[in-house]
């Protein structure tokens, strides 16, 4: 089970309320293939984390796990064992900009 | 009894503030989508609890939301907005080439007959069409493909594609506006377009009458004589009598001709209403006094109506999206400031009050008389 903790606005939008977000991926656990699990799951975020056709990873969301900073890693990437195992959650976080 | 709703966009969220049609006492529903820019928000002609809205960050970045209740409960619908084929280039602000890269939803255009069909002007400019109710929208590829297109300069808000007009005698034409490459006009709804600039005097270009580069910032038309049509320009309020193939200035005796609304009583066609902003490099009324002024002779000829107005000290700015009128037998008229003010007269202007003081930065205004 991936845990997924969303920016405020995206947990609104998405009525998750205010928890985490559990996911089952199939295959290999990566930035890419959870967030497919996670816009399967909420259809609404798509375009929200990334663009809906090259996938790039908007300017302002930042993707971290296991206090290290994953946002250029390549999304095909796999994600530490911690995140995984659901021991660790795989953080969403919106840039601290704008006002 | 009649009704009256009015669908304000903010920069920090949606509102709807409703009356009955005395239009005396409101109330106020909002925020909406907090914390969200909401650019615009519009109801269907055709099903008047079918409400659109432009929902948008810079975080998120773009979504549309749909209500069937008259904005009691929102879902959101498709936000996937594709440019058709190969995008090419526009412009940039140093004159060098630059890719079309869709930004954001300015307005968001209703049929008048189909509540599922609604158009939608993006940045960078172009024009979007939902036909089942916003889940998927496919771009009209001749507006941006234009052969000017790649010619076309954003103005200092972006290149946006700010309004779109139909043409209620006619279902296959429509007019847009583009800041800053003008106004352009489909006879055959939306396939192939064509500028309708001819008229126009801007400075800021080297050739002060080209076709194609003129910052227009909104264009109005009453459904009763849609070949009339007047325009808010970056500076000159203009008149075109013929669908846009040629204009001509009405700015007679306004204190100042640049400013971003303008709009048409809705029962005289040569009632139209201005709110003068002091200059492109200050965006703010001229000395402080917040004026709206009125013409009942199609331009020319105008006259302040500040009646419950602010008088001094004010240095708000009315953006091209912010006014509206409402069709009540004594004729409304709605707009928002970026101080966060709605001012509404039932008087067809004479006098004004504001419905709420303190909203954030307002965008956009649009008003739906029910029953």
């Amino acid at each position: 089970m991936i845990r997924v903790v969303l920016p405020a606005h995206l947990r609104t939008l998405a009525r998750i309320g205010s928890g985490e977000v559990q996911l089952e991926v199939d295959g290999p656990v990566t930035q890419g293939t959870v967030l497919d699990a996670l816009e399967a799951r909420y259809p609404m975020l798509r375009g929200t984390l990334r663009d809906q056709v090259t996938h790039v990873r908007r300017p302002f969301i930042r993707f971290f796990a296991c206090q290290e900073d994953w946002s250029n890693a390549p999304p095909d990437t796999p994600l530490p064992e911690a995140v995984c195992t659901g021991a660790e959650p795989f953080l969403v976080v919106g840039a601290v900009a704008g006002g | 009894m009649s009704k009256v709703r009015v669908l304000v966009g903010t920069r920090k969220g949606a509102f709807i503030l409703t009356a009955d049609g005395k239009r005396q006492h409101w109330e106020v529903s909002g925020p909406h989508f907090g914390g969200w820019e909401i650019y615009h928000m519009k109801g269907s002609p055709a099903d008047p609890d079918r409400l659109y809205a432009s929902q948008s960050t810079g975080w998120f970045g773009q979504l549309i939301q749909r209500s069937n209740d008259g904005g009691q409960t929102w879902e959101p619908v498709g936000n996937k907005f594709v440019y058709d084929g190969v995008p090419g280039t526009h412009l940039w602000y140093d004159n060098t080439p630059h890719p079309w890269e869709f930004k954001r939803v300015w307005h968001l255009e209703p049929s008048t007959t189909d509540p599922n069909m609604v158009y939608a002007g993006v940045e960078d400019a172009a024009l979007f069409r939902t036909l089942d109710g916003g889940q998927t929208w496919q771009e009209l590829p001749g507006m941006r493909g234009h052969e000017t297109g790649p010619g076309w300069h954003p103005g200092s808000g972006g290149m946006c594609l700010h309004t779109i007009l139909m043409d209620p005698s006619n279902s296959s034409r429509m007019y847009i506006a583009i800041s800053s490459a003008g106004a352009f006009r489909s006879d055959d709804c939306g396939e192939t377009w064509r500028p309708i600039n001819r008229g126009l005097h801007s400075a800021f270009l080297p050739d002060p009458a080209a076709e194609v580069g003129h910052c227009v910032h909104r264009i109005a038309m009453h459904r009763s004589r849609p070949n009339v049509l007047y325009m808010q320009k970056h500076w000159d309020v203009m008149r075109s009598g013929d669908g846009g193939d040629s204009w001509h200035e009405v700015s007679g005796n306004l204190p100042t001709d640049f400013g971003f609304v303008i709009d048409v009583h809705s029962h005289d066609p040569e009632t139209i209403y201005v709110v003068p902003i002091k200059s492109d490099g200050e965006h703010f009324p001229p000395e402080g006094k917040l004026r709206v002024f009125r013409s009942r002779t199609g331009g020319n000829e105008w006259e302040p109506l500040s009646k419950g107005l602010p008088q001094s000290n004010c240095y708000v700015n009315v953006l091209r999206d912010a006014m509206a009128v409402d069709s009540l037998d004594e004729c409304g008229i709605y707009f928002g400031t970026t101080g966060g003010q709605v001012y509404a007269s039932a008087d067809s202007g004479d006098t004004w009050s504001a419905i709420v003081h303190d909203l954030p930065a307002v965008f956009s205004v649009e008003v739906q008389t029910l029953g």
